[in-house]
């Protein structure tokens, strides 16, 4: 099994590489301010659900690297497809912090979504690995228009069980598109671990399947995100195809805030990936390069924690949308007659009870307890 | 020019690919043998490698790939090779296609047409027969369409391709040639015009034949059958019936479907697809929910059965004949 490439050190017994070509001093201060931005969205959507301020939410700490460093390395005009697990990706495109986690409580319409067109950041997508194909198509037809755009879809291992995993990569290879496939490989499905997800020892070698070049870095190495990426994307732009990405790392949390992973894995384990962690990492590299220092550090950080606060702020000012939500942007082209039929039922009887914004959790929601981090 | 419904499909295509280059057809053997009814002949010779693509055989591929290309701007035209063929691709059309407009504040429709060549009656293995647009009519954010004539098929086809939502269309291939009849020579409105020019040609009904005892309910491969058996209910019986064929399944033309039940008093829905949960249940609740005071008699059904598809030696059991529709329209009449 190759070693996954890794550029950024620990300070201990990982030795720090070469920064990558096209990185200035002020594009790794950037990327390490996206990681403490994408971090602190997390804690705090976490914080929110706990206090019920939000629903169900799929955390990602420890994975920030996957996602700030391979969204740095795309273009502005590059599209980039989320999972459910880079839920907050776009606030980096300028989809607003408070619709992403108005989308977690529950919101819809211009409230919980945005137009992935204004971003070229495709929607949360909840079910495994069926944007993948999405992602294809946008570069298929950036080649079709001669446009030098490439795409970029985040999956996780278990989505490589899944149909449209392989449909994708095949489609990716046979017509050549600029796609990137960025497998985070954090070993775990919810409880099922990559053991009983596949035979392979990598997922990397998945990539010989589709005469694509599989790449296998360190995941919780902003760098090597960045430059695995960055060479992906220029291949691809040159006519070279799409690249399968795999994201070594762990799931340092848990699988969402309902989930309790004590009930199926050694809590040990996560002691020993946790030290790898991508922003405490990054920070000390940042540092042995004398590009950072603990002051700087605490403005960001403090910068990043009024950015979220703001958005809470935003989210809970958003008032219960109206019963035309329900009925309003199913089609482009306009409402069916039979919208109009179940308005007017709705505006005749007292509007139910469950439709008010959700209150604090219940001692009685058990897995709702479940430890997160 | 005369055409049957696989040159008038054809020529849509043409159309709307010479007006726009937006238009790409994408599916299973649709570019260098112009797909397996040929309804793509051509338009590979003509548009180009880049515009007409031969697929590898992967129906959510295909479905997927053709959302991300509408998502980028493109207007993409797939071909499932055959109705049972669509249910790889089922998820596709379900969890993205139909919901991409929800999901993007009304702003971002995944503009794509899945064409499906279906139902039975042309001597085919299993799972090359089946008629599954229930299963779409049941999705909300999908407009699911069938035509049963050439002229409809191909100003339905350029309707589809310029509506901004994903669209379900239905091709009854037991009438893929069935008859070559006159359609006009120029399209059946200004092509590349936006949204409202022709959208009474995705949610209207058609009246193919007039008379005030008995509305027959149909749509695809039954119309004819129906038209049969209104013939014969006139000269054997002097009962003098309606056919409507519905055109648009989802969202069905309710107003020309309760004029033509009240009109008559009488009705019958008659389609190939299993019975039980099927179109005809939605028409006759409708017809029954707003006109019952105005009906003589409770609304009929004469439908495939609630059972696979049979192999094709009993396939004309199966499938609504003319005699099962003249039953049916009895026990409607003698109620």
């Amino acid at each position: 099994m190759t070693e996954p490439l890794r550029i950024v050190g620990d300070g201990r017994d990982l030795p720090d590489g070469r920064v990558p070509d096209g990185l200035a001093d002020k594009d790794l201060i950037e990327l390490f301010r996206w990681l403490v931005l994408l971090r602190t969205f997390d804690e705090r959507a976490v914080a929110l659900q706990r206090q019920g301020r939000i629903g169900t939410y799929a955390l990602y700490w420890g994975e920030e690297a996957t996602q700030a460093g391979a969204l740095y390395a795309c273009d502005e005009s590059d599209w980039v497809f989320p999972s459910y697990r880079q839920n907050a990706i776009g606030i980096l495109r300028g989809v607003p912090a408070s619709t992403v986690l108005a989308w977690w409580r529950g919101y819809g319409g211009r409230q919980g979504f945005w137009n992935p067109r204004d971003h070229r950041v495709g929607p949360i997508c909840v079910p495994i690995a069926t944007h993948l194909p999405h992602a294809v198509g946008v570069a298929w037809a950036a080649k079709i228009r001669k446009d030098p755009v490439a795409s970029l879809a985040w999956f996780g291992d278990g989505a490589t069980s899944e149909g449209d995993f392989h449909e994708g990569m095949n489609f990716a290879s046979v017509f050549k598109t600029a796609t990137v496939f960025f497998c985070v490989n954090n070993q775990w499905a919810i409880s099922t671990p990559l053991s009983k997800q596949m035979a392979t020892a990598t997922i990397a070698e998945k990539a010989v399947a589709y005469g694509m070049p599989g790449v296998r870095i360190d995941g919780f190495d902003p760098l090597a995100c960045y430059q695995a990426t960055r060479e992906a994307l220029d291949r691809g732009r040159n006519g070279g195809g799409p690249t399968l990405i795999e994201a070594y790392c762990y799931r340092i949390g848990a699988h969402g805030t309902a989930d309790d992973p004590r009930l199926y894995r050694d809590e040990a384990e996560i002691e020993k990936w946790k030290p790898l962690e991508p922003v405490s990492r990054f920070g000390g590299y940042l540092r042995r390069q004398g590009i950072l220092d603990d002051a700087a550090e605490e403005q960001m950080r403090a910068e990043a924690k009024d950015t979220i606060a703001e958005a809470v702020k935003e989210m809970e000012a958003i008032e219960q949308p109206g019963l035309e939500i329900l009925f309003d942007p199913v089609y482009a082209s306009g409402r069916p007659w039979m919208f109009e039929e179940g308005l007017a039922e709705l505006e005749s009887v007292e509007r139910a009870e469950a439709v008010k914004p959700i209150g604090p959790p219940t001692s009685s929601g058990a897995g709702e307890e479940g430890k997160t981090i | 020019m005369k055409a049957n419904m696989v040159e008038a499909l054809n020529r849509g295509l043409h159309e709307a690919m010479e007006a726009d280059d937006r238009v790409v057809v994408l599916g299973e053997d649709v570019a260098k043998t112009g797909g397996v009814f040929r309804v793509t002949a051509g338009l590979q010779d003509r548009f180009g490698e880049e515009r007409v693509v031969d697929t590898p055989l992967a129906e959510a591929g295909i479905i997927g790939t053709a959302i991300g290309m509408a998502v980028y701007g493109l207007l993409p035209v797939t071909e499932m090779q055959f109705d049972a063929f669509t249910y790889p691709g089922f998820e596709q059309i379900v969890v993205h296609a139909a919901r991409y407009a929800w999901r993007s504040k009304g702003e971002l429709p995944a503009s794509i047409v899945v064409r499906i060549p279906y139902g039975g009656g042309v001597r085919m293995p299993e799972l090359h027969s089946d008629s599954p647009e229930a299963l779409f009519a049941h999705v909300p954010g999908l407009k699911v369409v069938c035509p049963s004539i050439p002229e409809d098929a191909r100003t339905m086809i350029l309707a589809a391709i310029e509506d901004p939502d994903p669209v379900i269309f239905m091709e009854p291939k037991k009438v893929y040639r069935a008859s070559r009849v006159e359609i006009p020579d120029d399209p059946p409105f200004p092509l590349g015009n936006g949204y409202g020019v022709y959208n009474e040609y995705l949610s209207k009904a058609r009246v193919a034949r007039e008379g005030r005892n008995l509305a027959i309910i149909s749509y695809g491969a039954t119309v004819p059958i129906c038209l049969q058996a209104a013939e014969r209910l006139s000269s054997e019986r002097g009962v003098e019936s309606t056919v409507l064929d519905l055109r648009s399944l989802f969202p069905l033309d309710v107003e020309a479907i309760e004029r033509v039940a009240r009109s008559c008093g009488r009705a019958l829905v008659v389609h190939e697809a299993p019975r039980s949960g099927g179109l005809g249940a939605e028409v006759s609740s409708l017809i029954h929910e707003r006109c019952m005071l105005d009906l003589e008699a409770p609304v009929g059904r004469v439908a495939g059965f609630d059972v696979p598809f049979p192999q094709f030696a009993n396939e004309d059991d199966y499938l609504p004949s003319v005699d099962r529709v003249l039953l049916g329209a009895t026990r409607v009449l003698d109620f």
